[in-house]
């Protein structure tokens, strides 16, 4: 259990258990508890858990049993309806971005807009992603152009904007530097510490197995080993940390940068 | 190696071979029913959502376009020649009893109450089935399903409802146009070529056929459009395990398809003949 107390955190997870196939357990009896207002990273070895735990947190994976909170609402006590509308407080920068491939970048940041904002007129709807896209750092002569056309950190860009368009209080990044060259890995860290402090009071979840960015980003690490929480702290507690897989990663993952 | 030494040596192998054959043909029948159930658990869901707020004119258009107005060249194409070639075919047979006065209706039954829906529903099911089947596969393993359920949209109201309700709606209206070439593909050979009677041809048409005829073609139509998008928007949606998962998705999607429209067809021939008897109704 994390040292952070209850009433302030964002995502609250208690004895969270997921098999996919009825005998093995991907998350076996998580608890975890992630704080408001502050950047999170959850590391840890490959088929750990780290990409099933955020679509838990998203509602996309129904646990075999336990029970997710985000901001103070248990996913799966609401109707299919009300996860839909609870969702808009959610935020997320997949992976591969998973930009719509039929719209330009200026249609897909405008997407979530459109269909939740209906108060809005398309004017606004295109001003809003305009601005949203420009604070995400994607040139204006890029707006127009479909996915394809777009470069691997681009579509982050566009992901991004599109993950913030109704302004979430919860924004969430699964492996967002996976398969990005050093210079882009950086420009995404720094996206991503840039959107935090625009969005005062936002949380952020970073999974990532990227140390650098961990100790750099995060002001709160989570470890999961075995579908369970090794570690949650602070950087400062993982470095003084006498937990010997902790120790491995650590060294194992800061020779390797 | 007399005989008997040899069936001792290779019975195990044969024995081997026989259960594949057997297990597998037994494996894929159940798995094919099993999936075309789901299918139709999925679209029964997946249809009501079409009146659910918000309401999807604009896919539901979009999606009409894609299915019927790009599937109409490759109709006309298809029943131009199908209409060319049966009634080629029954001029042939009919002359031998001297009955080519009804080679007009026989096509036009043929083809109004079998051949139009049927090939209709094949055409459109490997064209734009494979293609729904494609995209939702690809959106599915790239993502976009679950970007689309974390910003709080209802995945199957807005790709599946849509797609399945304007194969619904396009299918007869696609059928009609098949209907129609068809009939004027069989009038042209007939008329230009074979040297048949005019009057005679559409006189015998106007005898024969009842719009029940027809209508139980555009329905037909209509069931298969349930059908084939029923079954591609569900391989799509459930497929799993990047390019290789999208191509199984949409092949299965397809090849079902194909296989339910024809066992349909037949269910159907028999039901609306039954109802027509029941009802009254001439056709």
């Amino acid at each position: 259990m994390s040292d952070v107390e209850l009433n302030s955190a964002a995502i609250a997870i208690r004895n969270l258990r997921k098999s996919f196939d009825g005998k093995d357990f991907v998350l076996d009896g998580m608890n975890l508890d992630i704080p408001k207002g502050k950047i999170t990273v959850v590391i840890g070895y490959s088929g750990t858990g780290k990409s099933v735990l955020l679509k838990h947190i998203l509602g996309l994976i129904r646990p075999t049993s336990g029970v997710v909170e985000v901001l103070g609402k248990d996913l799966w006590s609401m109707s299919q309806d009300e996860l839909n509308f609870f969702r808009r407080k959610l935020g997320v920068l997949f992976q591969y971005a998973a930009l719509f491939d039929d719209m330009t970048a200026l249609e897909n940041a405008c997407f979530p807009l459109r269909e939740h904002r209906r108060d809005l007129s398309p004017e606004e709807i295109i001003e809003i992603a305009m601005h949203k896209l420009k604070i995400s750092g994607l040139d204006e002569k890029h707006y127009h152009k479909l996915p394809a056309e777009l470069s691997g950190g681009m579509r982050k860009r566009v992901g991004l904007a599109r993950a913030l368009a109704l302004d979430p209080d919860v924004i969430l990044y699964d492996e967002p530097t996976t398969g990005l060259d050093p210079i882009l890995t950086e420009m995404v860290d720094n996206l991503i510490h840039e959107t935090h402090q625009r969005h005062p009071g936002s949380t952020s979840v970073v999974v990532s197995h990227d140390l650098f960015a961990a100790f750099a980003l995060g002001e709160h690490l989570v470890m999961l080993d075995k579908g369970k929480v090794l570690l949650a702290g602070t950087p400062e507690d993982f470095r003084n940390s006498e937990v010997p897989l902790v120790q491995k990663f650590l060294l194992k993952g800061f020779k390797k940068g | 190696m007399t005989m008997v030494q040899w069936w001792l040596r290779h019975r195990q192998k044969l024995n081997t071979f026989i259960d594949r054959a057997l297990f597998g043909v037994i494996d894929r029948a159940l798995r094919f029913f099993y999936v075309s159930g789901q299918a139709v658990m999925f679209a029964s869901q997946s249809c009501g959502l079409v009146v659910k707020r918000p309401y999807r004119f604009d896919e539901i258009i979009r999606h009409m376009e894609f299915i019927g107005n790009r599937s109409i060249l490759i109709i006309c194409l298809t029943g131009a020649f199908t209409g060319l070639a049966l009634s080629y075919q029954i001029y042939l047979g009919f002359k031998l009893v001297n009955a080519t006065n009804l080679v007009g209706p026989t096509v036009a039954l043929g083809i109004t109450r079998e051949l139009g829906p049927v090939l209709t529903g094949l055409i459109v099911a490997a064209r734009a089935g494979g293609a729904m089947a494609a995209r939702l596969g690809t959106m599915r393993v790239s993502e976009q399903i679950d970007a689309l359920e974390v910003m709080g949209v209802d995945a199957r109201q807005y790709l599946v409802a849509p797609r399945i309700f304007a194969a619904f709606i396009t299918m007869p209206l696609l059928c009609a146009v098949f209907d129609f070439i068809a009939m004027m593909g069989a009038s042209l050979l007939c008329i230009k070529v074979l040297g048949l009677d005019e009057a005679v041809f559409w006189d015998k048409i106007q005898q024969w056929i009842e719009p029940g005829d027809i209508n139980q073609g555009m329905l037909k139509a209509a069931v298969f459009g349930l059908t084939f998008s029923a079954i591609c928007t569900h391989r799509g949606f459930t497929a799993k395990g990047g390019a290789k998962g999208v191509g199984e998705a949409t092949n299965e999607g397809v090849v079902n398809s194909m296989v339910l429209i024809i066992v349909a067809n037949y269910l159907l021939t028999n039901l609306i003949r039954v109802f027509y008897t029941v009802s009254g109704i001439k056709g």
